[in-house]
């Protein structure tokens, strides 16, 4: 009877610590979580803008058709999981994509959300509607997309002029939310309306954003959180110190520089801290329209005299990436192996010797020791931009290049890019998915609009085409490596690095991720719950 | 009276007309406009949609036509819309105003409520370590940056008591409100108490050294009789005056208190508004403020000529 008992006694006690372990891994409701933002976004209209100020306080409000799974930090094709729609399939020779909607989704305002509604996104975002966006830096996504068709109120589908399976990662970004058809695009940049988690409260320009939670929410049970408030901060070290202080559950996503990371962790030990690369790309764009650098060699040398490492060492501690155009891996899915990367002039390990040849190629154009090359440096007067420019300035003198640095305010930073009014730039170019379509379209193509040294290559276009419709991931990832290398061989826009930044937040916040090949596309926070 | 009102009154409107065409065409001057800052900040410049959205904000028009929309709508109490909140001008600066009126009294009270007393005492223990202790000080006000002096009172909060004195927009208490603007407005008054308290003690010295000094110390007055009531009250006045240009200067030092300790008063907005080219807010605020100066220099000079029957009949 007295073993009966004693076992008993076991086993309760060990459901006990069961259940006890149990609860309190079990998310919690409620709370508010703070967090400070970096700087007041123009508005609060995604499709809008171009900048992950605007995605991580209003990603929340909205929902996309698909998303990349909120809790996996790389975002990968096999991830993408749906959100308004219920499923998709590929049709008609991977020619048309149709989605099946989730039914019984509303609005914030109450209204019900139908095919109609993703019609008429994707109709403006195509400039084919009357309604029409004030910017729509976006379109050229869309270039494949014929028209956008409806089956009913919960079926549309997406007809494309040839087949391009990167739609669907494009369409699970952060930057693709679904905008209701009856609110206009004005009233979306001052008071945006969406079906996803959080409610939009205010945006007081310079001050705060406040979101509520949205209890008609269609997923079960989320979000758990009663609301996020952002504070906007500008000064860095206000805001780090406010962290530090406890008046904030996090910090603004991927803002948390490696130097002022020790700085946390040494303040404030229990703070959670993780470093991701954020798909940002540092890199120079050259003036190759016009003397000197219309010059293939000057470009070259140019080219050999990076000394990669030591951009890294200097501005993150080590703790960077160096590749091509695309997020080299493990992080990055397209990015070239190590051994193709050092096959290409500038990127092998011998700093000393690619200057040796830089300094013959130099010589070949006119310029040596005793004539060296004098040019503008041309940068955004930020420190991210400024800081890379500096160091570049003082690696270029070793081939016999005198740069100067030529800080433009933002408010003229692209007009003066726009009329070649510059020899070098120092840039930065952020990939909000990690698709060499996004990619390649967006920065090389002939025409686009953001390709600002307007590099043109025929034959390279053709090759953008072939990979774009390549459904076999392997041969596509072939064919991206050789369009990267050639790229990087023609000196179109020399990548010099690609960053790594951190994030913090205290321990008692749940369920965040960083994503590791994106910073643009992670923040609907409908996991986010706090343990407290 | 009449005459020298109606000239005055005159002057006030030329003078408003003319800061009026300062600060307009200046800020056109300025290289880049809203729809540049927003097409850079897009990467990307289409160039029908930057007509379009030249258009909507009507900054396509002619200047002189630009000019006479806003001085008609600013004289009819229409101030426009932010291009960048959309909001209406003012239902964006006047919340903002109190906040900056309360942080720059404070900063003024700190001034005159630390530097006179400490210039009396260093002027009247003029020598002694003591002066030399305060003389110290009042430099290093002089010589720190608002910023620098800002952040070093954030980071010692930190570290020391684990706290941050940052702005609470709903303080709950008299007593909170009061600690949410104290802190900012030492850190910004800190400058302006080291000079009042430099010209207290150069114009006490001067006042102290006077027969009349010597006379009432010869009647037998205290100390403190002396240095407050004969010496400070006849040294006060050039304090007063550089207290008044003091408070213009406030504004300068308010954008970057404001910025260290995310104060979102009036000062930061204007830097904000002037970073994104937002002509109704930096028009319509600087109109505003220049308003308020100019009316109260009118005002002053009413009162001068009040009490002084010769301002009206010479000037």
């Amino acid at each position: 009877m007295r073993s009966v008992r004693a076992l008993a006694a076991t086993a309760v006690l060990s459901l006990l610590a069961f259940s006890t372990i149990a609860f309190a891994g079990a998310p919690k409701q409620g709370g508010i979580l703070r967090m400070y933002h970096r700087d007041s976004p123009g508005n609060a209209s995604i499709h809008e803008g171009a900048t992950y100020s605007l995605n991580v306080p209003f990603m929340p409000v909205f929902n996309n058709l698909v998303i990349y799974k909120q809790d996996e930090a790389q975002n990968r094709m096999d991830n993408i999981i749906p959100e308004l729609a219920e499923s998709w399939a590929w049709v008609n020779d991977n020619k048309t994509l149709t989605f099946k909607l989730r039914q019984g989704v509303k609005w914030h305002d109450g209204k019900p959300f139908t095919s109609a509604d993703v019609k008429c996104t994707f109709d403006m975002l195509m400039g084919k509607s009357q309604q029409k966006f004030r910017q729509n830096p976006r379109k050229t996504w869309y270039e494949q997309v014929n028209d956008i068709s409806t089956n009913g109120d919960f079926e549309v589908s997406f007809n494309l002029k040839r087949p391009q399976p990167s739609l669907l990662a494009l369409l699970a970004s952060g930057y693709t939310p679904v905008y209701p058809c009856h609110v206009s695009p004005g009233d979306m940049r001052t008071h945006p309306i969406g079906t996803g988690p959080f409610k939009f409260v205010e945006f007081k320009a310079n001050e705060s954003i406040k979101l509520t939670r949205n209890t008609d929410y269609w997923r079960e049970g989320r979000p758990y959180l009663d609301g996020i408030e952002f504070t906007i901060i500008p000064n860095r070290s206000t805001a780090i110190l406010a962290f530090v202080a406890g008046k904030f559950d996090m910090t603004f996503p991927t803002e948390v520089s490696i130097p002022l990371l020790k700085d946390v962790k040494s303040q404030a030990p229990n703070a959670v801290c993780v470093v991701e690369p954020n798909n940002v790309a540092t890199n120079i764009i050259v003036n190759s329209s016009a003397p000197p650098f219309d010059n293939i060699d000057i470009r070259r040398a140019m080219a050999l005299a990076l000394d990669r490492k030591a951009f890294i060492s200097i501005m993150f501690e080590g703790q960077g990436d160096v590749g091509g155009t695309m997020l080299p891996p493990p992080n990055g899915l397209w990015g070239m192996p190590k051994e193709m990367l050092e096959t290409i002039p500038g990127y092998g390990p011998d700093v000393n010797a690619n200057r040796e040849e830089a300094k013959k190629l130099m010589q070949k154009a006119g310029y040596g020791p005793d004539k060296h090359l004098a040019v503008k440096v041309s940068t955004r007067n930020i420190p991210v931009y400024r800081d890379p420019a500096v160091i570049l300035i003082d690696q270029l003198k070793s081939i016999y290049i005198d740069g100067e640095l030529d800080v433009v305010e933002t408010a003229n930073w692209f007009s003066k890019i726009a009329r070649k009014d510059y020899m070098l730039g120092l840039n930065l170019t952020g990939n909000a998915v990690d698709d060499p379509d996004q990619s390649f379209y967006e920065n090389y193509s002939c025409g686009s609009e953001r390709n600002y040294t307007n590099y043109c290559n025929k034959e390279i276009e053709k090759l953008f085409d072939v990979q774009s419709q390549e459904t076999d991931i392997a041969k596509r990832k072939k064919l991206v490596w050789d369009i990267d290398k050639k790229l990087q061989e023609d000196v179109a826009r020399p990548i010099i690095f690609h960053a790594r930044t951190g994030s913090c937040w205290q321990p008692y916040v749940k369920g965040v991720t960083i994503m590791s090949n994106s910073s643009y596309n992670g923040y609907r926070y409908e996991d986010v719950w706090m343990d407290k | 009276m009449f005459a020298y009102l109606v000239r005055r009154l005159f002057l006030m409107l030329v003078t408003l007309f003319g800061i009026s065409v300062v600060i307009f065409f200046l800020l056109r001057i300025v290289p880049g406009n809203i729809v540049d800052i927003l097409f850079a900040a897009a990467g990307y410049v289409d160039p029908a949609d930057k007509a379009n959205l030249e258009k909507e904000l009507g900054i396509d028009q002619p200047l002189i036509v630009q000019y006479w929309h806003w001085i008609i709508g600013f004289l009819r109490g229409d101030f426009g819309y932010s291009y960048v909140s959309e909001k209406p001008a003012l239902q964006e600066i006047l919340p903002r105003i109190p906040i900056t009126a309360r942080l720059a009294g404070l900063a003024l009270l700190f001034s005159a409520s630390i530097g006179i007393p400490l210039g009396v005492i260093s002027a009247v223990k003029q020598g002694t370590k003591l002066d030399y202790t305060l003389r110290v000080i009042s430099l290093s006000g002089l010589s720190l940056p608002s910023f620098w002096l800002g952040l070093l009172i954030l980071t010692a909060s930190v570290a020391m008591f684990g706290q941050m004195p940052i702005f609470n927009p709903n303080p709950k208490t008299w007593l909170e409100a009061f600690a949410t603007y104290a802190v900012p407005a030492a850190a910004v008054g800190f400058r302006s108490a080291a000079l009042t308290m430099r010209i207290t003690r150069s114009s006490m010295l001067e006042v102290l050294r006077q027969d009349y000094i010597r006379t009432a110390r010869a009647k037998g007055a205290s100390d403190a009789a002396v240095n407050y009531h004969h010496a400070l009250k006849n040294a006060i006045l050039p304090v007063i005056t550089v207290i008044g240009i003091e408070a213009a200067f406030l504004i300068g030092g308010l954008i970057v208190t404001e910025t260290v300790f995310n104060i979102p008063g009036v000062a930061r907005f204007l830097v904000e508004a002037i970073r994104w080219r937002d002509y109704p807010i930096v028009q319509n605020l600087v109109m505003f403020i220049a308003v308020v100066v100019v009316f109260a220099n009118f005002t002053v000079d009413m009162l001068y000529a009040v009490f002084d029957p010769r301002i009206r009949y010479t000037d």
